[in-house]
């Protein structure tokens, strides 16, 4: 999928002035509240028309006022998820699912509810009203409903601000594997980097209604590490624990790590902040801190003042963020040795 | 209770002329609710101040205004009687008196139901593929039946009790155009009819608890059907 904006909108104080042109099936919308992400949420599926400018969707002009052309919103085939669900609160949950599926063209229609159903595992909830849905299941449905609209693309517009944390994360492998398995394009808009590390491969930062970069989600949570309440965010995908003395010991590549929670089935997805992460030249010769990381330093990167130091243990990546006087006393370089320390209660879990 | 042939030929007018009062104003009431709250419209205010005079005015002037527009020699009135309608002095012409006169109770309850409808749910169903007329019908029009309900209730009874205007326009013909509280002025100018005139009081008590109790039991059962 390409996308090609270039647009002007005004409304009263604000004024927003798009130029990009991104490609990719994984696309974030990165920027703080009020920057403009859902105006092109609105610009891009037809809600809001540009004063003017122009916007291309692959080679199908959308928009564009010298050409005199404005698709309307039916004619464009880019569905929303919103950030509260919106489901129609007066259709039960079967009738929400299939109403864009029964208003999209028959040539259109290459997934069958049946599939998307048993994949968001929403079959027990057809029947009910949509009152009745917890805040995960109706953005579930509503997920569902936007996907059977068969899109050509999917925009999201902060669809897991209004879930609590443990549901947001149960949320996330459900968006990804829709699209997946549906090959549908989406364009992810969030304030969260640690939603853009799993949802999106490139990101375009909008601050006051402006461009202010294309990066990708790596390189934004690095230049963001030093103001972020929590640092740099380590996202680690960890399975199979076995008990070692009350703690779940994880294999993670070849080392393993002794967490405090954890999930005997199943993958879990822990954040450890790179805050959390003590460096020691040599080996110490004890220590509280139940995990201890022999690794090689790889490189090392300057996020306002503060050093992010990219460390690898047997192969996984790690990024630990240290003070300037820290990493020049440890006199580390690209090749150094050291030492990571975690404590086994420094990993959240977040699914 | 006493009710004379002619006190039941009212009633059934009055019930006759507020249904259709009513059925007539509803697609109207609802358009027009509709470009008040979700259309951006030049001279929007006017539009406001014209909705809600009948309101404010006495209904003896909106009668006047009327006789005026639908006279022999009215606007109106010259064009519908080349075409021989005849519209003075007729049930039809109660019809319009009462149309008038309830119109802004029934826009303003389906624009009190319009206005709590959530915009991002006509995003929703417009992005999903639905015309502006789809998401009207499939969306605001179910979404708004509480309001619709409500203000046909209130136009209804409105229009039970209507008699400035109506007796301006159509006259106090009993059999005719005489309805329930034309009846009653009737009764009242005359000391021995205190009877006939508490007997129509009754009646129009008992329609308006009526109309109140339906208008309660389809609320609920809104309800009913939005909590599934």
């Amino acid at each position: 999928m390409r996308l090609r904006i270039k647009a002007k909108k005004k409304m009263g104080a604000f004024s927003m002035v798009l130029n990009a042109d991104i490609s990719g099936d994984r696309i974030g919308i990165f920027g703080d509240s009020g920057s403009g992400k859902s105006t092109i949420v609105n610009l891009v599926s037809g809600l809001l028309q540009p004063d003017n400018g122009e916007i291309f969707l692959d080679d199908e002009c959308l928009f564009s006022n010298q050409q005199g052309i404005n698709l309307s919103p039916e004619q464009r085939r880019i569905a929303i998820v919103f950030q509260q669900a919106m489901l129609f609160p007066h259709l039960s949950v079967k009738s929400n699912l299939l109403y864009g599926y029964k208003r999209c063209r028959a040539e259109h229609r290459s997934i069958k509810p049946e599939a998307l159903i048993d994949l968001l595992k929403i079959k027990p909830l057809l029947e009910r009203g949509v009152n009745r849905l917890s805040g995960g299941e109706k953005q579930r449905v509503a997920l569902g409903r936007a996907v059977l609209a068969n899109p050509r693309l999917l925009l999201m517009d902060e669809p897991l601000s209004a879930l609590d944390d443990t549901l947001r994360f149960q949320i996330i492998p459900y968006l990804r594997s829709v699209s997946e398995e549906f090959n549908i394009p989406y364009l992810f808009i969030s304030h969260s980097i640690t939603e853009m590390q799993l949802m999106a491969d490139q990101i375009l930062v909008i601050n006051n209604g402006d461009v202010l970069e294309e990066t990708t989600p790596e390189q934004l949570a690095r230049s963001r590490m030093a103001r972020s309440q929590n640092g740099y965010l380590n996202l680690l995908r960890l399975a199979e624990p076995v008990d070692q003395n009350g703690l779940f010991s994880y294999p993670w590549g070849k080392n393993r790590l002794l967490i405090s929670t954890g999930n005997i089935t199943g993958e879990s997805l822990f954040e450890l902040s790179s805050r959390e992460i003590i460096l020691f030249k040599k080996h110490p010769e004890a220590i509280s801190a139940r995990n201890l990381l022999e690794c090689t330093v790889t490189e090392l990167f300057d996020s306002d003042g503060r050093v992010g130091v990219v460390l690898s243990a047997k192969g996984e990546k790690l990024i630990a963020e240290i003070v300037r006087a820290a990493a020049d006393e440890l006199t580390i370089t690209p090749g150094s040795t050291l030492f990571a320390a975690i404590k086994a209660s420094s990993f959240r879990k977040l699914r | 209770m006493t009710l004379t042939t002619e006190d039941i030929t009212a009633i059934w007018l009055s019930l006759q002329v507020a249904l259709t009062a009513t059925l007539i104003s509803l697609p109207f009431g609802f358009a027009t609710a509709w470009l008040l709250v979700f259309k951006t419209l030049r001279g929007k205010v006017v539009l406001e101040v014209l909705v809600n005079l009948p309101l404010t005015l006495p209904p003896v002037v909106i009668g006047y205004f009327l006789l005026l527009l639908l006279g022999k020699n009215g606007w109106l009135g010259k064009v519908l009687a080349e075409t021989g309608i005849q519209l003075i002095f007729t049930w039809k012409a109660a019809v319009i008196a009462s149309a008038v006169v309830g119109f802004p109770l029934l826009v303003r309850s389906i624009r009190l139901g319009m206005e709590s409808i959530d915009r991002q749910l006509l995003d929703a169903s417009r992005s999903l593929g639905a015309s502006w007329y789809d998401s009207l019908m499939t969306i605001i029009l179910p979404l708004s039946l509480r309001g619709i309900f409500s203000g046909s209730s209130l136009m209804f009874a409105r229009s039970l009790g209507e008699f400035g205007a109506t007796i301006i326009v159509a006259g106090n013909m009993p059999g005719r155009t005489q309805t329930i509280p034309l009846a009653i002025y009737d009764y009242t100018s005359s000391p021995s009819s205190t009877t006939m005139a508490l007997s129509l009081c009754l009646v129009s008590v008992v329609i308006s608890v009526a109309v109140l109790l339906l208008h309660e039991m389809l609320g609920k059962q809104l309800d009913r059907s939005s909590a599934l």
